[in-house]
């Protein structure tokens, strides 16, 4: 089959994170300081990827501003044509660091918000940051990049949704992305106490459409959908290494930024294997790329060029087979597994990352 | 956005960025979460985007490159750019 070039790297250069979100969708177990790649094996991943293809590369983490290299690293990505983003808490973002950044080629920021106000947002957060993230968009915006907030919803500040997109636009955000808890990771520990309730989600569609409606041309606003209340999952990364690619901080390259989740999967790392390598031909990148994987009802569906079948770490987490159908199709065998998961009581307690 | 005429002065929105991608040999449009593939002819009304040269100047300049090129379709070109959000009008 054709194999298309990726078009874009998570670099998630460090999992340090001064937050200690329950929603974290990095893995429970997560890597050293001192099992990270290097400067110079991080500029040697840009390098690759944008032989390869890559034109946008997301700095993230954890977060990227522990890595004192980040200047260099943005200045290279940059220099070799890239688009890069910031993907960050704010903490530690003053004014200084960031006019270095966009000085070296940094081109939009996508800072977090965990709620409406202080107490809620400091609360989720794990950590005293919503004034320091309110100082850190001032600073964006006087920076002249294009923001994006960030938030990601859940049960526990879905009530703030109105709120949240107010302050949005008191912060002259370019864009808004409100990304209902995708359960991976850290998040999947936490499902029961994080799941939205169907009225929540019910409240949250004429709000988000209204508002949309409202600041079109001012702020766009990206909705991210709670998939196991969805009849169709969703079209995860647009298909398995079609478009993008991960690399972890200690080097280890996933087709999705979920897929250590899978097991079974055998991944590569770009200490040992070129990049191009790993993309075209490795076992992790093939295993579920283009539709040979596929079993019924997939197979025959006339939905799997639009969804692909939904999510692989998702088949795997939930039923204990990646190229199973993701559960939360309607056509899997497995949705009771779904339907049971959205039946059970909520928890009332979250557990805060460590 | 008020009516938009010769003398409007396109320029790219923040954040937007106009490359030349060697690998696929082909102009990109880069933004926020994007990435656009532009035909020849909006790559080629786009580069002389500045946000300084009116319509009119644009088209001038396209004409020394190309025949035929009439304000009206470089109007076209960089109203469908605005509906998409590549384009602003200062």
């Amino acid at each position: 089959m054709d194999v298309n070039r990726p078009l874009g790297l998570l670099a998630e250069l460090t999992h340090r994170c001064p937050l200690h979100c329950p929603y974290c969708s990095n893995p429970l177990e997560l890597i050293a300081r001192d099992a990270e790649l290097s400067t110079e094996d991080w500029k040697s991943v840009f390098s690759q990827a944008r032989e390869l293809g890559v034109l946008q590369v997301h700095m993230s983490g954890g977060e990227p501003l522990a890595r004192p290299d980040l200047p260099d690293l943005v200045a290279h990505a940059n220099d070799l044509g890239c688009y890069v983003n910031l993907v960050t808490s704010g903490l530690g973002l003053t004014e200084a660091r960031l006019d270095d950044l966009a000085a070296r080629g940094l081109a939009h920021v996508q800072l977090s918000m965990q709620g409406a106000t202080a107490e809620r947002a400091n609360r989720l957060a794990g950590a005293k940051a919503h004034d320091r993230k309110l100082a850190a968009a001032a600073v964006i915006k006087k920076s002249g990049l294009p923001l994006s907030l960030n938030v990601v919803l859940h049960r526990q500040n879905h009530d703030q949704l109105a709120a949240i997109i107010a302050l949005a636009e008191d912060l002259g955000a370019d864009r808004l992305e409100l990304a209902n808890t995708q359960y991976y990771g850290w998040a999947l520990r936490n499902r029961d106490a994080l799941m939205p309730t169907r009225e929540q989600l019910a409240a949250a569609e004429p709000v988000v459409r209204a508002a949309s409606e409202r600041l079109r041309g001012r702020m766009e606003i990206v909705y991210v959908v709670a998939d196991y209340y969805e009849p169709f999952p969703k079209p995860c990364m647009y298909g398995w290494g079609a478009r993008q690619l991960t690399v972890a901080p200690d080097g280890t390259v996933l087709p999705c930024p979920a897929a250590t989740a899978i097991k079974t999967l055998k991944l590569d790392n770009v200490r040992d294997t070129p990049l191009a390598e790993i993309w075209y031909r490795s076992e992790s990148f093939t295993a579920y790329r283009g539709e040979d994987w596929m079993s019924e009802p997939c197979r025959t569906c006339d939905r799997r060029g639009i969804d692909f079948g939904g999510c692989r770490c998702q088949a795997f987490l939930l039923t204990g087979d990646a190229a199973a159908t993701d559960p939360v199709c309607s056509r899997s065998p497995n949705r009771d597994v779904v339907d049971l998961i959205l039946a059970a009581p909520p928890a009332r307690d979250l557990v805060m990352r460590g | 956005m008020s009516t938009i005429g010769t003398t409007s002065v396109p320029r790219l929105r923040v954040g937007v960025k106009l490359s030349f991608d060697h690998v696929r040999e082909t102009h990109v449009l880069l933004y926020p979460e994007g990435v656009l593939v532009p035909n020849k002819t909006a790559a080629a009304v786009l580069e002389l985007c500045d946000g300084v040269r009116p319509v009119a100047e644009i088209t001038a300049a396209l004409g020394k490159r190309f025949t035929g090129v009439r304000s009206d379709d470089v109007l076209d070109v960089l109203a469908r750019l605005g509906e998409r959000r590549i384009v602003e009008w200062t």
